[in-house]
């Protein structure tokens, strides 16, 4: 198999003085789509904002195309291809849709034409605030966002919480499209019956450590009882 | 291409002219009735006026330079008063030595100064746009009260240089004789002088508005509402602020040469830190991030110290009331209650 385009290696992360992980390890090739998973608490966001910078991991490695970057800024990470999709649809509300599309946006595959192809109620709603949006809407905008950086690698986290039926329905085909389209994903998630059939690759978080990693049909229902308390 | 074709239909050209919501009616009333004042104060004969309405111009035009870094960019710079002396300062010497005609800086090989406005302006936006980046780089390495605190601090030491350089009169200031000029128009007419404050007024918002208008300005309001996120879309959020900042220095400094020509003298309290005061007093009363809260605010402070500053010597008690009814009750400022609090940008 090729080169990872992710590798986390037993980091740790702190919130000042308390320890949120303590030893994560997960690795993701381009064209996978990895989920991680774990119950509240268990460090899976947390994992999320180590690999972007924002809680940088005080020992391990994290590697993104062969690079090392751990030590870097949040807006380097970024810049290397990396997108988010942060948990709890955080779209600049005092913005129209249209502003929070564009204004980061680089040049690549995805414009705002195939976002909107992708999130039809986006074009529908481009001059609007995006406050005025329903949650479902602004968590199309925040993944529609996030493409719009033409990242290698989307890392999408909780993207599907909170949000009626019909609306995770069309989130989860988005995130199906995106794969067939060979985007590389992280993905955070407590959807078993979503996840299982799309992902390559998981790993289950306990208690800040990554105890459990595999293909989704080794994923026994001792397993999933013990860590994920379904 | 499509949009610019767009744009000169003439449905398009009219809708851009035509205000489409209560604020930028209010907006429009609020130039018109400074120009409208201006206009009848002259036909009155009532120059102080006149100038009055200039002055508004020129506070209004330094507290659109302050809105662009603290309603927009969330920086809240206690030291706007720098950049406005700056400006003073320049228009100050460049007349001073225009007039006596010797060096500037008494420096031999220095030109003799100069009255055109046009050099002056292109001296302040330099000077301006380079403390800017100076104090911007280092401030903006801070955050909250320290960054308050830190702009101020730079503010202070301009104000005591000021002060204590008597070559261009220290803390008695330096008087501008002749005031400085245009080429083909009568800066000495009060009308005519007030028509260039309210033009460069007008430029400084247009400016403003297409700045937030454009992705540089959809950026300054991610960095603004939460730097941490716009960073992990790939944009350092350090620079997009700290190029407002700088912009909003220049604007404040052009301000402040006009405001030096409209008085025909600049001092040390150009510099003070109560002018940095007065300027976020200002904005708030007017509306922070609105981007015609600076003329409103600018209007509504000028009034009460030229009006209440006559009938009593305790004006700023009835200001100190209204901004505490402002911040308490009318978060979107004076544009805020008039307007609702939909942003115009």
């Amino acid at each position: 198999m090729s080169n990872p385009l992710l590798t986390v290696e037993q980091i740790e992360s702190f919130y000042g003085p308390s320890q949120a992980l303590f030893g994560v390890d997960l690795e993701l090739h381009a064209g996978q789509l990895v989920a991680l998973m774990g119950r509240n608490g268990m460090g899976k966001s947390t994992t999320i904002r180590s690999i972007f910078g924002m809680t940088p991991a005080r020992t391990g490695t994290i590697q993104f195309n062969g690079k090392a970057i751990q030590k870097m800024a949040p807006h380097r990470i970024a810049q290397m291809g990396l997108g988010l999709v942060p948990e709890g649809r955080r779209c600049f509300r005092s913005l129209s849709v249209r502003e929070n599309l564009i204004a980061t946006a680089v040049p690549g595959e995805w414009t705002t034409d195939k976002v909107e192809a992708l999130f039809p109620r986006l074009a529908e709603r481009r001059n609007q605030s995006a406050n005025t949006l329903s949650g479902g809407e602004q968590q199309m905008l925040a993944i529609g966002r996030a493409l719009m950086t033409n990242p290698k690698l989307l890392v999408l986290d909780e993207a599907t919480e909170g949000l009626a039926p019909v609306i995770r329905k069309e989130i989860w085909k988005a995130v199906r499209e995106l794969k067939s389209r060979g985007l590389s994903i992280l993905l955070v998630d407590k959807s078993l019956k979503e996840l299982m059939p799309i992902a390559d690759h998981c790993v289950v978080l306990e208690k800040g450590r990554s105890v459990w990693q595999g293909q989704p049909g080794d994923l026994t229902e001792d397993l999933t009882n013990r860590y994920l308390g379904v | 291409m499509t949009t610019v074709l767009n744009s000169l239909k003439p449905q398009a050209l009219v809708s851009t002219l035509i205000p489409q919501t209560r604020e930028h009616w209010i907006n429009l009333l609020l130039i018109l009735g400074l120009v409208g004042a201006a206009l009848l104060a002259q036909y009155l004969g009532e120059r102080f006026y006149v100038n009055l309405a200039s002055r508004i111009a020129i506070i209004a035009m330094a507290a659109v330079g302050l809105n662009l870094a603290l309603g927009f960019g969330g920086m809240v710079s206690f030291g706007h008063a720098a950049f406005f002396g700056l400006g003073g300062y320049v228009a100050g010497i460049c007349a001073y030595h225009a007039f006596n005609m010797n060096p500037a800086l008494g420096i031999g090989f220095l030109p003799e100064g100069t009255n055109q406005m046009l050099t002056i302006w292109a001296f302040t936006l330099v000077l301006s746009g380079l403390l800017g980046l100076a104090i911007g780089k280092i401030s903006l390495g801070t955050s909250g009260v320290y960054f308050i605190m830190i702009t101020l601090a730079f503010a202070q030491m301009f104000y005591y240089f000021g002060i204590s350089w008597p070559a261009y009169g220290g803390e008695d200031g330096l008087p501008i004789y002749l005031r400085n000029e245009l080429p083909l128009i009568d800066t000495n007419n009060r009308l005519t002088f007030f028509f260039v404050a309210a033009a460069m007024l007008l430029i400084s918002l247009w400016l403003s508005q297409r700045l937030m208008g454009s992705r540089f300005g959809a950026a300054l309001t991610m960095a603004r509402l939460n730097p941490v996120r716009l960073a992990t879309t790939g944009v350092d959020p350090q620079p997009i602020k700290l190029m407002a900042f700088v912009i909003s220095a220049m604007i404040t400094a052009l301000a402040g040469a006009l405001y030096a020509d409209l008085n025909g003298f600049v001092g040390p309290n150009m510099l003070s830190w109560h002018f940095s005061g007065e300027l976020i007093v200002i904005v708030i009363l007017g509306g922070v991030g609105r981007l015609y809260g600076p003329l409103a605010g600018a209007i509504l402070f000028v009034l009460m110290e030229t009006w209440l500053g006559g009938v009593t010597r305790y004006w700023q008690f009835w200001l100190g009331l209204i901004l505490l009814g402002v911040v308490l009750f009318a978060r979107g400022g004076l544009l805020g209650l008039l307007a609702g609090r939909d942003k115009d940008v």
